[in-house]
């Protein structure tokens, strides 16, 4: 059972990682990002289209080629134009939502769910995905510490006037952010369609929000976000285990990992310090 | 002077709408000197050097840099030698020395960032230059005079030849402003280099500049020479008339009797939990005016916000006429008898949107009120009056105080605060980012205010103004009162070693 139990998490873990990876490239440039969980639902869908009509690979492509589309259109709103970030955000999703069941209609001539897709591997230790999370996390970690993209992101989400009297090109620098988290959202998108071998409607069921709790709780740095997503993963993994066991308590149990995050953000959200400039138009 | 100045502005003009910042000035700045650049706020200085540092485009008239037209932007000032320091700091608190420094100029290796290379450009650039710091420090941890050094640094490592300081030693201590003026000398001393200095303080523009150019709204009225003038002399020029600032007159000593506003034992903390202000006791009695001197962030802010009512104390007791009100909330404390001039105004003092009549009513409103309604014929009337005496330059009462200067904003709150009926008067950085004719206004009130019998604490980082004006000066350093001197007693050089915790006669305490 705890053999089951941690391979469970892992297979939980990764959308939540990739989403908040894409949560703190978008949050550490001072643009607020509910629209993760657009952003998750657009992935499994042309994820779900792309494997349909090309196999895996082209699954992922599109699927991180249209959560990055919608990103754009974010960045636009919040940098360009000046948006409110969470009323920009909401947008997003209430678009990804509409523009998903309509998709489905159009596509695949169902208001519920696609047709089954090929997967990817054998469980989840044999998933490539889980290998290219890892990387992913090592690689977010490296780009925003050790490289002048990162630097110019840190900089643009702390004090954009500084960073703009430096002739850093501040719009752009926060677009691309927002782009990459777009990318990465769009990619645990997919690994949630791939995995399921399906893409259903509404399927992103409030991830991408778990994976903001968890960009919070990990103080906006990959590593420890990360860690986040893990013990958000294990919340669910348990509660998926204590159904069984507690079955005539399901609805209670399914609450576990919501509770899970309200408790943790209630603790941590106070001294944890977002990015200065964050959510500033 | 060389044959070509090493930049020069020819005739420029400048206007924000109806107003006209600057108009037709010419400047040259010669290699090798210091030039200063004196005013009154609003007179254009700021203007003037972002036109040179390409922020600005000019209206009219040309600016060029070693006999080439500057093209009106930034990037090219930069690359044509010319680094400007602003007075408002642009650093990114949470990067490090050397990140702040390369910002936007990083040195790399292949994709990534080479913070080796980085950290040893400022090494090197702060040894030359004798701006000493710790590359991998974050700036949220440096003081304001090492944040300083880090945007001189910044715009060092941009290769500047022209370096621009806007208002620098506004908060430095006097150690660090002779620091920096050493600096500023030798760095003017090379080889085609050369140094603005925009300012306010005349003693030091007459210690450390070659030339003295005085701008009075937005033209130039005057040049001097170092030695051919003096600070009497560049203070009639930028005012326009003849100025003497108010002092304390040494005859009148205060009033004897108990303290109105007493510290007992006071401690704050900040929002993060750290200590602040660590067990200040203190007294004031009425008709004195006992001044804070200290860097800022050593509990100046967070005394006032206790003081005041906006912070509760972590232990101790704010006595207001023999009463404690440690735990009585603003309005309160108004009621008893407590006015507060706030550091920032345009934070604590006034909501911008609102007119100069507003504003004069803000927290007062009861005064002018009559079964539930404004009675704004009234208020305008007291408004109209206030304006009057504190010479609030204002179209009228229905002004709304975004447009005013920063000047007359805090002649409002002044005003304001001054004309409540009140014991105790808490004055912090009254006269900051105001001009000379507004720090005339505002002396003679507080003094007004001192000689009715008020007992006024007053925080300032201006050690000038604390000998001008208080009886009894005290230096808080790192939450704690470390010296305590009567204004004749406090030299700068004492204050400052006091400022800087080099020395401390331990916890002073008020008889």
């Amino acid at each position: 059972m705890i053999g089951t139990l941690l391979l469970q998490t892992l297979a939980l873990a990764i959308p939540y990682v990739l989403a908040a990876l894409g949560g703190v490239f978008s949050e550490r440039g001072g643009v607020i990002n509910i629209a993760l969980e657009g952003m998750l639902l657009t992935g499994a869908f042309f994820a779900a289209l792309g494997a349909h009509a090309g196999g895996t690979t082209l699954g992922l492509v599109a699927a991180v080629g249209a959560s990055a589309a919608l990103a754009g259109l974010h960045g636009l709103l919040c940098v360009r134009f000046r948006a409110d970030h969470v009323a920009a955000g909401l947008g997003i999703n209430l678009l990804a939502s509409g523009l998903t069941r309509f998709l489905l209609m159009a596509c695949f001539d169902s208001a519920s769910n696609s047709p089954m897709l090929p997967g990817m591997g054998q469980g989840v230790l044999a998933s490539p995905m889980l290998w290219g999370t890892i990387i992913l996390v090592a690689l977010s970690h490296v780009a925003l510490a050790r490289t002048p993209f990162g630097l110019r992101l840190r900089a643009a989400g702390e004090h954009p006037q500084a960073a703009h009297s430096l002739g850093v090109p501040v719009d752009r620098v926060k677009i691309c952010g927002v782009i990459a988290s777009g990318a990465l959202a769009g990619l645990g998108g997919a690994f949630l369609a791939l995995d399921n071998h399906q893409f259903t409607a509404e399927m992103s069921a409030g991830r991408g929000y778990i994976a903001l709790a968890a960009v919070i709780f990990g103080k906006w740095r990959p590593v420890p976000v990360a860690a986040a997503c893990l013990l958000f993963a294990f919340a669910d993994a348990l509660q998926i285990e204590l159904q069984a066991v507690l079955s005539g308590y399901k609805q209670f149990v399914q609450i576990l990992p919501y509770a899970l995050t309200l408790a943790v953000l209630a603790g941590f959200i106070g001294r944890s310090r977002p990015p200065a400039a964050l959510g500033a138009r | 002077m060389s044959p070509t100045p090493l930049a020069s502005l020819r005739a420029v003009s400048k206007s924000f709408g109806e107003t006209r910042a600057v108009q037709g000035v010419d400047l040259d700045v010669a290699s090798g000197e210091v030039l200063a650049v004196v005013g009154e706020n609003g007179a254009g200085k700021s203007t003037l050097m972002r036109m040179l540092a390409g922020i600005h485009a000019p209206d009219s008239g040309q600016v060029d840099v070693a006999g080439r037209p500057l093209a009106p932007r930034p990037a090219a000032a930069i690359a044509a030698g010319i680094g400007m320091v602003h007075q408002h700091f642009m650093l990114v608190g949470r990067l490090s020395v050397a990140e702040n420094v390369v910002l936007g100029e990083e040195p790399r290796r292949g994709f990534f960032l080479d913070l080796g290379r980085a950290r040893a450009a400022v090494r090197e650039l702060s040894r030359e230059h004798g701006l000493a710091i710790d590359p991998d420090r974050l700036v949220d941890d440096l003081s304001v005079g090492e944040r300083q050094r880090v945007e001189i640094l910044k715009v060092l490592y941009r290769g500047t030849r022209l370096l621009v300081l806007d208002e620098p030693t506004a908060v430095l201590t006097p150690d660090e402003s002779r620091r920096l003026i050493t600096m500023a000398r030798a760095f003017a001393a090379r080889e085609g280099h050369a140094v603005v200095i925009v300012s306010h303080k005349l003693d030091e523009v007459l210690s450390v500049a070659d030339r003295i150019v005085v701008l009075r709204r937005g033209c130039k009225v005057s040049t001097a020479l170092r030695g051919a003038t003096t600070a009497e002399e560049l203070a009639d020029a930028m005012v326009g008339r003849h100025v003497e600032l108010p002092r304390r007159t040494a005859g009148d000593a205060p009033r004897e009797g108990s303290a109105l506003l007493e510290l007992r034992g006071l401690k704050v903390r900040r929002d993060d939990g750290t200590i602040a202000v660590d067990g200040i006791c203190l007294g004031v009695r009425g008709g004195e005016i006992v001044g804070v001197a200290g860097v800022e962030g050593n509990g100046q802010a967070e005394l006032v916000s206790a003081v005041a009512g906006l912070a509760r104390p972590a232990a101790g007791s704010i006595v207001l006429s023999g009463r404690d009100v440690s735990r009585l909330d603003v309005a309160e404390r108004q009621a008893l008898g407590l006015a507060v001039i706030h550091e920032d105004r345009q934070l604590r003092g006034l909501l911008l949107g609102l007119s100069v009549a507003e504003s004069f009513a803000l927290g007062r409103t009861s005064e002018w009120t009559r079964r539930g309604l404004f009675d704004r014929g009234r208020l305008a009337a007291s408004a109209a009056a206030g304006m009057k005496r504190f010479d609030v330059r204002a179209d009228g009462p229905t002004t709304p105080v975004a447009a005013l200067s920063g000047g007359n904003q805090q002649k409002v709150v002044c005003a304001r605060e001054v004309g409540r009926q009140h014991v105790v008067l808490v004055a912090a950085q009254p006269t900051r980012g105001v001009d000379i004719g507004a720090i005339e206004v505002i002396y003679r009130e507080l003094l007004a205010d001192r000689a009715r019998g008020a007992a006024i604490l007053l925080i300032s980082a201006d050690l000038g103004e604390l000998r001008a004006l208080c009886d009894r000066i005290l230096v808080l350093y790192r939450g704690r009162i470390v010296g305590e001197a009567t204004a004749q007693e406090a030299s700068d050089e004492r204050l400052g070693r006091w400022m800087t915790g080099a020395e401390s006669v331990g916890e002073a305490r008020d008889a």
